[in-house]
Parts: C-alpha cells; structure tokens; sequence
C-alpha cells in the first residue's frame, strides 16, 4: 500500500513539473520571431550538451533578467591538488568561479583556468588555448548514471529476493521484466553465443540492454537529461563489448583474424590486416549508432517542439504538437530498439569470439 | 566542411536508404511468404538494418 502512494507521489510530480515547464514556456511572448528563431535553437544545443548545474527549466522575465530552475552540482577539479566546490559559483556560465587563488570559466561546456577576469585566448581556428584542468566533476550525465545505477540496484535486488522468497514465483515488476529477461537469454543470447558458453555473457548483455533502455527512456522525460547522446558513454559502453569479446576469443577466432583457412596464402596476407581493422570497426559501429540514433531523435524531436513557439498560430502550432507527441512515441520505440541492437550485436561479437569450428 | 565531403555523405546516405528499403521489401515478402518465421525473419532484418544504418551515420559524421 505504501509502496503504491509512493509510485503515485512520484509520478503526479513528474507530471508537475512537466506542467511547470511549459507553463513557464508561455513567457518568452513579447520577443521578435528571429529572436525566437536562435533562442530556439541555443535551446537546442544547450540540451544536448552535458552541464555543470542541473537546471530544471529557464525562463527570461519582464525586466530581461533570465531566471533559472535547478539546482548546482559539485564541481570536482585536479589541477596541482584536488578542488571541490560547488557549480553555483559559475552562475550558469556567467562568471568567474575563484577557488583557492585560481580562476576557473566554463566556455563551451568545459572548465578552462584563466585570471580574475575571466579572459579566454584563442588560437587561429577559434580554439580556447586556455590551460584545461582535470575534471572529474559530477556533471548531469553523471548524475543520471549514478540515478540509474541506483535504480537498477534496487530493483533487481529486490526481484531476486522476492523470487526466492515465492519459490521462484515472479511478483511485481518482476511479472513486467520477466518476459524480457527470457527474451534476452532466449532470443538473444541462446541462438547468438550458442548452448555451451551464452551464461557466461548472460550479467553483461542483460545489464546493458536494461541501462541502455532506462536510459533512453529518461532521455524522453521532461527531466531534460540524455545520457546516451554523449559520446563518451557510448565509447565506455562499446570499450566493454570490444574487451570482453578481445578476451574471450578462443583460438579459432584469432585464427580466422590471423591466418583465415581455406584461402589461398596471399589472400590470407591481404585479409589479415582488414581483419584486424574489423574487430576495431565493429565496437566503433556500435559507439556510433547509439550516439548517432539518440542524438538525431532529439534534435528532430526537439526542433518540432520549438517550431510550436515559433508558428504561433492554431493551425501550425497545432500540427507541430501532434506531430511532435507522434515522434515523441516514435521515440519511445527508438529507445527500446537501440537497446535491443547493442545488446544483439554485442552477442554476436561474443557469439564470434567463442564459436567452435569443427566443419573445417 | 567542403562541398565534395557533402556531397559523398549525400551519396552514402542514399545508398544505405536504398539499402535499408530493400531489406525491409525482402522482409515483407519473406513474411507475407513463410508468416510463421516473422519473429525471425524481424530479428534478422533490423541486424542487417543496424549495420547499414551505422555506415549512414559514419558518413554523416566524417563530414562533421
């Protein structure tokens, strides 16, 4: 009963603050349509880089003062010993944050050390040659990870436990997710990797289908985040599948890379080189489909969203929303079918790396 | 970015959405053909779609 008010406190605060945002959209009336036009856009591109702060929603009041919603993050830099302090003292990118004698400026989403002034130098192709510390700060991305890290803890534990106590029963969400467990060990893992190995694979492809989707799908919330459109996760994620399939190769797979039988000897010279390449190229396919996919579905989504405040009339606006809430559940699907992809392909290299020849 | 890289992203794209139809075509027939074999008939097609669509998306970002 109780986990049931909780869910639904949850859920009709979320749709809260999915109201709040677009009635705070409404302000922004009195600009000229150009104005809108790059606000629009700077919109855009603002939601699809990581952030320092994380910021719920902005707005730019009567007076021109631009308001924001959100709260900071702490801000974790190496640069000659360790510098902890909080996001807020950037204010949104606007100043110059001091920590301990040294002066830190976010430009372009990255942190450079530049004087009290905050001057920015730049070579000939409009480069920032500012001295860059290291950063190792819990940025939104970062904080959506761990989110869902948690999620994900919890809820598997706690469906396991439940199992044990039901005799192996499903209950609750795991009545929801026990199809799609069967799903990936039975349609993905079983024909792919094959009867003798596919367990081995079974924790990593079923933890990265689950954080690929949950991911996704917080992508598509009004909580503005999205994970899976910076390249550096994807790169982490396709860096797991290219060690563990680079690991568990037998010898038959180096073999085929190396020497392929069955061709004559100056083929197997040519075709060793590309070989190789191509067990580079596969996990850089996979870092590149997910970023790519992500990232174009929210750019659309988003550009069709800002074209309702662009129209500003019934007819255009009205026919932007619809085919905005259309995409949007497109989306949805997009969020489901990247996540199967990685998880099949991924099967398939690790399928690759541990096949048994005996025909030849 | 130059009009020539433009231009070979275009070609690239075109290419994998010819592609990318004509597996799905196949896929149709195959399963208008055998309806029993959609599931994995579907599991196969959007293994070879994803493949191509990664060629797409490559072209598009050298251009980039």
């Amino acid at each position: 009963m109780r986990r049931k008010i909780t869910v639904k406190t949850i859920t009709l605060l979320l749709l809260l603050v999915s109201f709040v945002t677009y009635g705070q959209e409404e302000h922004g009336h009195s600009d000229s349509g150009s104005d809108r036009k790059s606000e629009v856009k700077a919109y855009i591109q603002h939601h699809l880089k990581d952030s320092y702060d994380f910021n719920l929603f902005s707005w730019t009041s009567d007076s021109g003062e631009e308001k924001h919603f959100g709260f900071p993050l702490p801000v974790i830099l190496w640069d000659g010993g360790l510098k902890v302090f909080s996001s807020s003292k950037f204010h949104h990118g606007e100043s110059v944050a001091e920590v301990d004698g040294n002066y830190y400026k976010v430009y372009h989403s990255k942190i450079y050390k530049t004087d009290a002034e905050g001057t920015i130098k730049y070579d000939e192709e409009h480069h920032a040659t500012n001295e860059k510390p290291l950063d190792f700060s819990i940025t939104k991305n970062v904080l959506m990870i761990m989110m869902v890290f948690a999620i994900m803890f919890f809820m598997f534990s706690r469906m396991a436990k439940s199992y044990k106590k039901n005799g192996g029963l499903p209950k609750g969400t795991g009545r929801f997710l026990e199809p799609i467990v069967l799903y990936v060990r039975d349609e993905i893992a079983r024909p792919n990797i094959g009867e003798k190995h596919y367990k081995r694979y079974m924790s990593y492809l079923l933890t990265v289908f689950f954080f690929v989707w949950i991911v996704n799908l917080f992508g598509l919330t009004p909580i503005g985040m999205n994970v899976t459109n910076n390249i550096a996760v994807t790169l982490c994620l396709a860096l797991i599948t290219y060690l563990i399939t680079t690991f568990s190769g037998n010898k038959n797979y180096w073999k085929h890379i190396f020497w392929m039988p069955g061709v004559p000897v100056p083929m197997k010279i040519i075709l060793a080189p590309i070989e190789l390449l191509g067990t580079i190229i596969k996990p850089f396919a996979l870092m590149i489909r997910l970023y790519a996919n992500i990232t174009a579905g929210h750019v659309v989504l988003m550009s069709i969203i800002g074209m309702v405040f662009l129209f500003q009339n019934w007819l255009g606006s009205g026919l932007s929303f619809m085919l905005a809430f259309v995409l949007a559940i497109l989306e949805l699907l997009v969020a489901a079918l990247q996540a199967y992809i990685f998880t099949v392909l991924s099967a398939l290299y690790f399928g690759m790396a541990v096949e048994e020849h005996d025909d030849h | 970015m130059e009009i020539p890289a433009i231009v070979g992203a275009g070609l690239v794209v075109i290419g994998a959405g010819i592609g990318i139809g004509r597996i799905g075509g196949s896929a149709m027939e195959a399963i208008a053909r055998q309806p029993e074999a959609t599931g994995k008939i579907q599991t196969a097609m959007l293994i070879a779609a994803a493949l191509i669509e990664g060629i797409g998306f490559a072209a598009l970002f050298a251009v980039n």
